[in-house]
């Protein structure tokens, strides 16, 4: 072996500090006050709008800026302001509460024991139903478990939701797949899987496909703030960036993966917009509880999209208000009272303040519209408890075969056959 | 002696190497303030430190990645995967680079690194949190991969995988965690308490890797399991009415070779029982071994009872799940022959 001559002198070795293992831990834990002294919040107005047509070397300044829309009084001005008409705000507040009547209810159905597995998406409404609203129907989605509001957007029948999650004899998805892990094609709402971050890239493929054939529809993926740790979502902004791949690329960061913290996703360091930089990709930092800020920042993306100007990193930031899943209990690793501390607030709410504001809506409306979207909600419920929740009804075994490879191989057919079905 | 769950047995291992031995340190998904998610690592940032057992990213990728380097400096890093279906994005780490930095050194490096796991199904997790890949790794030179069944050998053989100088992946079988399970899913839920494999001793021992455990002496055949299906070899073994030799294997590699040998020497006859699917599964090896090396004492065709070909499926939890009622008629099916 070789011996290298060392240009240090010992002199120098001496004087250096001994190192030390940094480990990143968030400001409050359980009995502390929630603190959110580290988070970066603009006001409406601060974060300027470029040209959809600039070029990404001038906006460098964007992941570090926040697009809002709604003040704190649930008032829209700033140069991001989509001014949407009324029915699209109404769609919107609709989508937001139905996602929210129904998680609240199907939650509730898992500690029923009707199903095995509920995951909430309470606080982060905002994002998938604008998204949803706004893109063309011949647009894929690529989502996490938490849009459900994409599907209730799009009207996706609640019927099929609660039959997927009890397993029973009418689940679309033939028993095979986990709860709440859609897939929903004709509502622009790629497969789920249980595997975090591994179809981030899969919408960039698509995006890629789309522009291989000439076509117009384009791509929008989603990935946790936690996630974006895997090698999934660095690799799918390379392809983005190297072919620009007509895809809207959001991080939702709901600051918290499971017991996580953003901190130990890198968010100490900087923005998750700002991985944008490296990979010479616009980004956008949007407050993901604002429903036309979400709608803005969209629309901007794209349209780059949409003019061949390539993907977009929008960083889409929130508060993950409930529990990770029906097995989580965030009351052990974070202040009991952190969303109502939480500065961005509620979406639905924020949204309904807005329109009160505008005289569009007002609190009878609102509660009336509540109690008819839990109606509607009950009355899936009790159609899919009709056919059967867990255990009690399920797909012909047979099911449990199909769909391996497009033809059954031999495998299959005798292992089916010796299970005597 | 203290009565532990596999849970507690578990976190007993990792409390003692963190005591012991400066150069252990835990870290992966939800494991440190929390204590996992299914608490294996519960207390022990609060009682070892902030740098002992850590919060990491998501990256299996990179967790391992990271490990690999740590073991090469010379520490013993214990990882978490928070569910064995998720250790396939750090599949190259540990293929290329876990498995083969000792040989491709000659020596200069090697990756002392314990790779902890939930794996199996019985809970209804579908199919991402119900897997049993023990086989891909087992195909791999270089790794070795522990299955314990109860919580006493899940300490002895946790703290001995830590203290092995080559990488192991240690698969704990959730379905064990809080109870033993033989398959028989309608029966109310068993706990630990009262079985003589969770009497634990507080401190330090060991089980070693590569000796498997005769769990059921018998004369007429033999079966091979490991984690959750030693439970349910046990009940399939009852209900066949057959006098089986029951083998927990522990460890698939480094393999009991000579105990599977002399059982089936005696026996005449092999059953193989594995959750994962049954293709390219590890009851292939096993039954390939068993064949070479038990030709002229076999009396009927090795057996295998396992997970069907397909992935595993939620609704069809009972269906796919590989019961004491498969082994039982697999059982009987060899007695004919
Ligand atoms: C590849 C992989 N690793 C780990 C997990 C376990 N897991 C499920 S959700 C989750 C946290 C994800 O957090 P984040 O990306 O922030 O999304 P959020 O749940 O906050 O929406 C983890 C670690 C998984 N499902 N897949
Ligand atoms: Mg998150």
């Amino acid at each position: 072996m070789g011996h290298y001559p060392s240009s240090t002198s010992v002199e120098i070795m001496q004087n250096r500090p001994s190192l030390r293992l940094h480990i990143p831990e968030p400001v409050a834990r359980p009995g502390d006050a929630p603190a959110f002294d580290r988070s970066l919040i603009p006001e409406p107005g601060d974060t300027r709008r470029p040209e959809t047509t600039s070029a990404e070397a001038d906006m460098r300044d964007l992941p570090f800026g926040l697009v809002r829309v709604l003040d704190d009084s649930g008032e829209a001005s700033g140069p991001w302001n989509p001014k949407l008409p009324t029915e699209t705000l109404l769609a919107g507040l609709r989508a937001m509460l139905l996602t929210r009547a129904f998680d609240e209810r199907l939650f509730r159905a898992h500690r029923q024991g009707k199903t095995s597995f509920y995951m909430k998406s309470t606080g982060e409404e905002a994002i998938g139903a604008a998204q949803s609203l706004f893109l063309d129907r011949d647009d894929m989605c690529f989502p996490t478990y938490r849009v459900l509001s994409w599907l209730m957007a799009r009207n996706y029948p609640l019927i099929d939701l609660c039959n997927q999650i009890f397993s029973n004899e009418k689940d679309p998805l033939k028993g095979r797949q986990l709860p709440i892990l859609y897939s929903a094609r004709d509502y622009g709402f790629y497969s789920l899987s249980g595997n975090v971050g591994s179809r981030f890239g899969h919408a960039v493929g698509w995006a890629m496909a789309s522009a291989f054939k000439g076509g117009q529809s384009i791509a929008l993926a989603y990935i946790g703030e936690g996630t974006t740790a895997e090698g999934d979502f660095h690799e799918a902004l390379t392809f983005a960036s190297v072919y620009r791949a007509p895809v809207i690329l959001c991080v939702t960061n709901n600051q918290w993966a499971i017991s996580s913290f953003s901190g130990i996703a890198g968010a100490d360091e900087t923005t998750f917009a700002a991985k944008a930089l490296a990979y010479g990709l616009p980004g956008l930092r949007v407050d993901g509880n604002d429903f036309l800020a979400v709608w803005a920042a969209t629309e901007w993306a794209a349209e780059r999209a949409r003019m061949n100007l390539g993907a977009t990193l929008i960083e889409l930031y929130t508060y993950r208000a409930s529990g990770h899943s029906t097995s989580d209990d965030p009351t052990k690793y974070r202040p009991a009272d952190e969303a109502e501390a939480w500065p961005l607030g509620d979406p639905v709410e924020r949204l309904k303040t807005h329109m009160i504001g505008l005289g569009l809506w007002d609190e009878d409306r609102h509660a009336a519209l509540q109690a008819e979207l839990d109606a509607e909600v009950r009355a899936a419920v009790k159609e899919a408890e009709a056919v059967g929740t867990l255990g009690k009804s399920k797909p012909s075994v047979k099911e449990m075969f199909e769909g391996v490879f497009k033809d059954p191989d031999w495998r299959v057919v005798e292992q089916r056959r010796e299970l005597g079905i | 002696m203290p009565t532990m769950n596999m849970i507690q047995a578990l976190n007993s291992a990792l409390d003692v190497m963190l005591t012991e031995d400066p150069n252990t340190l835990i870290f992966g998904e939800d494991v440190g303030y929390f204590g996992g998610v299914f608490r294996v690592t519960d207390g022990l940032q609060k009682k070892h430190g902030l740098t002992r057992c850590f919060d990491a990213p998501i990256s299996e990728g990179g967790i391992v990645a990271t490990a690999i380097g740590m073991g090469a400096f010379g520490l013993r890093p214990i990882p978490e995967i928070q569910f064995a279906d998720y250790i396939l994005p750090a599949f190259d780490q540990l293929v290329s680079e876990a498995a083969r930095l000792r040989y491709r050194s000659n020596g200069e490096f090697w990756a002392p690194i314990t790779v902890r796991s939930p794996y199996g199904g019985g809970i209804f997790g579908g199919q991402t949190h119900s897997q049993s890949p023990e086989a891909i790794f087992a195909h791999i030179t270089g790794l070795k991969t522990v299955i314990p069944s109860n919580p006493y050998d899940a300490k002895g053989l946790l703290i001995a995988s830590i203290e092995d100088d080559d990488p192991v992946i240690f698969l704990e079988p959730k379905r064990l965690y809080n109870g033993p399970f033989d398959g028989r899913h309608e029966q109310a839920l068993k706990t630990w308490a009262g079985d003589p494999m969770a009497e634990v001793p507080a401190g330090r021992y060991t089980v070693p890797l590569g000796k498997a455990a005769i769990v059921r002496e018998g004369t007429e055949a033999t079966v091979l399991a490991y984690g959750t299906m030693v439970h349910v070899a046990l009940a399939g073994i009852e209900d066949s009415g057959v006098d089986a030799e029951l083998i927990d294997l522990r460890s698939i590699v480094p393999l009991d070779v000579d105990a599977i040998v002399a059982s089936v020497k005696k026996t005449g006859r092999c059953v193989i029982l594995h959750e994962a699917s049954r293709f390219g599964g590890f009851g292939g090896e096993l039954s390939a071994l068993v064949q070479e090396r038990c030709f002229y004492h076999l009396k009927s065709a090795v057996q295998r009872v396992a997970g069907w070909d397909t992935p595993y499926p939620h609704a069809f939890e009972w269906d796919y799940f590989p019961g004491p009622a498969r082994l039982a008629a697999a059982l009987k099916r060899t007695m004919e022959d």
